[in-house]
C-alpha cells in the first residue's frame, strides 16, 4: 500500500448526500477479476448520459481538478464492494472528505490508502462555498498532526482516525502482514476453545 | 453489569488486543461468492500465503449467474470468466463450492441458513453487506471488503474496532398484511439510512419474539439500509427447531451442549445499550418507498413528504414523483420477487396464498426468483410453482436477479419495479429503473391490480397473515 502522509491538492465538490457505492461504481462494472481499471466507470451514471459525457456532472467540468473530493454526508453507504474505493483511487483521487462515511467504505478506503476525513457539517458546508467561489483554492490534509485546512482561509479542523490505521496509512502497511504475524496467538486461541 | 447477546458473542471471539488499536477478532464461517473473492485470492497468491482454516470458507456462484438455462454455458463472458474463476480458485485451494447445478446452490444468505451452517453463537463474515442476514441466529454476522476477505483467507481473523450497541424494541400486534418487511421498512423510516452507523443492533420485543426464522432473517438483512454493520435477534426455541436436523447443523448429543450454550446468549436484564430506540407494532402498516435510498418509505395509504433540500428533490426526480404524491393507484409495469431479503420459502407460500386463483394484470412483468436450488424446488413440491405460473409469473432459477442487475435481470429505464429486494439506489435495478421496495404481499397484490393497492383492504378474507 502507498505512503500517506501530507497532502496539498485542489478539490473537487460533490455536494449530494447519501453517495450509494452502485453511484460510485454500477454493478455491471464488477465483473472484472483484477483491481484494475475502476476509475473509467467511476459515477459511471453521473458522468454519462445517453452516451455522452454528461456536461452537468462535476467531474466533466474542467474548472475543478484536484485528488480531493468533497462529498455530502453519508458517503459511501450500500454494498460492501471494495470496487468502490479502487474506482476512486484509480481515478486518482486520495482523499474523500464528508460529513460522515459509511462503516464498510471506510474501512475499505483505509486498506487502500485512500484517507476519509471526516469534518464538521459546518465545516463541510463552508469548503464546499469557499471551493465553488474559487476553484483554485488548495486544500491541505495533515495525516501526522490530524487536521485539514483551507488555504487562504481560516478554515482549519482536526479529524479523527484509528491510531493504528493511521500508522498503516503513514507507513504503507497493511491488515494481512499484521494478522499472518499473530499466527501463535490465533492458533492458541483455536486450541482453547471450549464450544 | 450484563452483558449483551451482542458482548458475549464478540467478547468470546477476541484473540488479541493490540495497544492503543484494534482487536484481533476470530471468525468461525466465511462464506463468499464470485464477485468480490477473485481479487483477494490474487493478493493471497502474489504474496505467497497459503488459505489459513479452507474448511471454514464455503462458496456459492449467486451474484452474477444467468437465472434462465443454468444447465448451458453462460452466455456473457465476462459473467462466465468470473463464474469460472470462482471454480477454478475454490478447485486450486480445496474450498467447499456449491456452484451453479449444485443441489445447494443459492444466494449466500439463503444457502447457508438453510444448510444449517449459519449457527447461533458465531461469528461469520462474507464479502456482501446483507452478510447482516445471518444475525437471525443470534450470530454476529456482518459484510467485509475485498481486502478483509483476503485477511481472514489468510488468518481466519479481522482487525476491528467493537461497535457500539443499540436495541430497538418493537412490542404489540402487527396488523393483519403487515410482514417483517414492512417492520423493517417501517424502522428505517423512522430512523434514517444512517442511523446504525458505528452501532451494532439487537432487535428485541414480542414482534420478534413471535417472527419465524424467515421473518428474522429479512428483518437483519436490512440493518445495514441503516447504517448498522449488523442486527442480531436472541436464539430461543424458534432458532433451535429451526437449525436442527440441517445438513450441517451439530447433531444428537452435539446438539443438545449447543443448545445449553446457546440459551445463555440472550441479554442480561441489566445489560445497557449505548441507544434504544422502542416502537409500538400497532403503528405499523404495509410500506411502500419513494425515494432513492431505504430511509425514504411511507405508509402505502400515505402522501410523499415534503423537504426542501438539494438531494431529496434530487431523488424524487429521479423517481419521477412529485412531493405530496400518493403512490397508491400508481400504474406499475414490473414486480420482482426474490433476492437475499425476501426469496426464502415463506416469502413465496404468502404470495402464492394471494395470488391463487388470479391472474396477473396484462401490464405487468413478474418475476419470481428463488433464493436457492433447495427454495426452487420446495415451490415445486407444495405446488406454488404452479400458483405462480397459472397466474401468469414467470418462474426462474436461483440467483441475486434483479436485485442488483448484475445479470441479464434489469428493469428497464423510467419503469417503475415494485421489489421485494432491499436497494432503491439509483440504477440499483438497471440504468434508469425505478425501484419501489415492499413486501412480498404488497408485491403480489401489485401484479395482480397492475397497480399499487392498500393490501389491508385486500387481504380482509385471507386466513395466511
Amino acid at each position: 500500500m502507498e505512503k500517506f502522509t501530507t497532502l496539498t491538492s485542489r478539490a473537487i465538490p460533490l455536494p449530494i448526500e447519501n453517495i450509494d457505492t452502485d453511484q460510485i461504481i454500477p454493478a455491471r462494472f464488477l465483473k472484472a477479476i483484477s483491481k484494475a481499471g475502476f476509475g473509467e466507470n467511476l459515477f459511471r451514471d453521473w458522468r454519462y448520459k445517453d452516451g455522452k459525457e454528461n456536461a452537468d456532472f462535476v467531474l466533466n467540468n474542467t474548472t475543478y481538478q484536484g485528488k480531493i473530493l468533497v462529498a455530502g454526508d453519508n458517503f459511501g453507504c450500500g454494498s460492501s464492494r471494495e470496487h468502490a474505493a479502487w474506482a476512486l483511487t484509480d481515478y486518482g483521487f486520495k482523499v474523500i472528505v464528508s460529513s460522515y462515511f459509511a462503516d464498510i467504505f471506510k474501512g475499505n478506503a483505509l486498506n487502500n490508502g485512500l484517507l476519509p476525513v471526516q469534518v464538521s457539517p459546518e465545516v463541510l458546508k463552508e469548503m464546499l462555498s469557499v471551493i465553488k467561489a474559487n476553484p483554485q483554492t488548495n486544500v491541505i490534509v495533515n495525516l501526522e498532526e490530524q487536521y485539514i485546512a483551507v488555504e487562504g482561509t481560516g478554515i482549519k479542523e482536526s479529524f479523527e482516525i484509528d491510531a493504528y490505521k493511521k500508522m498503516c496509512l503513514m507507513n504503507g502497511y497493511d491488515d494481512i502482514d499484521f494478522l499472518v504475524s499473530n499466527k501463535d496467538k490465533i492458533e492458541a486461541f483455536e486450541a482453547s476453545r471450549t464450544i | 453489569m450484563g452483558k449483551t447477546l451482542f458482548d458475549k458473542v464478540w467478547d468470546s471471539h477476541v484473540v488479541h488486543q493490540v495497544e492503543n488499536g484494534p482487536q484481533i477478532l476470530y471468525i468461525d464461517k466465511h462464506l463468499i461468492h464470485e464477485v468480490t473473492s477473485p481479487q483477494a485470492f490474487n493478493e493471497l497468491e502474489e504474496r505467497n500465503i497459503p488459505l489459513f482454516r479452507k474448511e471454514q470458507i464455503v462458496a456459492t456462484a449467486d451474484h452474477n449467474v444467468p437465472t434462465k438455462d443454468q444447465h448451458l454455458p453462460i452466455q456473457d463472458l465476462l459473467s462466465k470468466k468470473q463464474v469460472e474463476m470462482l471454480t477454478e480458485n475454490c478447485d486450486k485451494h480445496g474450498v467447499t463450492l456449491y456452484g451453479l447445478g449444485h443441489p445447494y446452490q443459492g444466494i449466500v444468505h439463503v444457502m447457508a441458513p438453510e444448510l444449517g451452517i449459519t449457527q447461533p453463537g458465531m461469528t461469520m463474515v462474507c464479502g456482501d453487506s446483507h452478510t447482516s442476514t445471518h444475525g437471525a441466529f443470534g450470530t454476529i454476522a456482518f459484510g467485509i471488503g475485498t481486502s478483509q476477505v483476503a485477511q481472514v483467507f489468510a488468518s481466519q481473523c479481522l482487525l476491528l474496532s467493537k461497535p457500539k450497541s443499540m436495541r430497538i424494541t418493537v412490542n404489540g400486534k402487527l396488523k393483519k398484511g403487515v410482514l417483517p418487511k414492512d417492520v423493517i421498512l417501517y424502522i428505517i423510516a423512522q430512523l434514517g439510512t444512517n442511523s446504525g452507523t458505528g452501532y451494532f443492533v439487537e432487535y428485541a420485543g414480542d414482534v420478534f419474539e413471535n417472527m419465524t426464522m424467515e421473518g428474522r432473517m429479512t428483518v437483519c438483512n436490512m440493518s445495514i439500509e441503516m447504517g448498522a454493520r449488523g442486527g442480531m435477534i436472541a436464539p430461543d426455541e424458534t432458532t433451535f427447531n429451526y437449525v436442527k436436523g440441517r445438513e450441517f447443523a451439530p447433531k444428537g448429543e452435539d446438539f443438545n451442549k449447543k443448545v445449553s450454550y446457546w440459551k445463555t446468549l440472550p441479554t442480561d436484564a441489566d445489560a445497557t445499550f449505548d441507544k434504544e430506540y422502542t416502537f409500538d407494532a400497532a403503528d405499523i402498516a404495509p410500506m411502500v418507498t419513494y425515494g432513492t435510498n431505504p430511509g425514504m418509505g411511507i405508509k402505502i395509504t400515505e402522501r410523499i413528504p415534503s423537504k426542501d433540500d438539494v438531494s431529496f428533490e434530487k431523488s424524487l426526480e429521479y423517481m419521477g414523483l412529485q412531493k405530496g404524491e400518493k403512490l397508491l393507484g400508481k400504474q406499475i409495469n414490473y414486480v420482482f420477487i426474490g433476492s437475499c431479503t425476501n426469496s426464502r420459502i415463506e416469502d413465496f407460500r404468502i404470495a402464492a396464498e394471494y395470488i391463487k386463483g388470479k391472474q396477473k394484470a396484462a401490464n405487468v412483468n413478474a418475476l419470481i426468483v428463488p433464493g436457492s436450488q433447495q427454495v426452487a424446488q420446495q415451490i415445486k413440491e407444495e405446488g406454488i410453482q404452479a400458483v405462480f405460473e397459472d397466474a401468469g409469473f414467470e418462474m426462474r432459477q436461483s440467483g441475486c436477479s434483479a436485485c442488483l442487475g448484475m445479470n441479464e435481470d434489469k428493469i428497464p429505464a423510467g419503469e417503475y419495479c415494485v421489489s421485494t429486494s432491499n436497494r432503491n439506489f439509483e440504477g440499483r435495478q438497471g440504468q434508469g429503473a425505478r425501484t419501489i421496495l415492499a413486501s412480498p404481499l404488497v408485491a403480489a397484490a401489485t401484479a395482480i391490480a397492475g397497480k399499487i393497492v392498500d393490501v389491508t383492504e385486500e387481504i380482509k378474507e385471507l386466513e395466511l397473515v
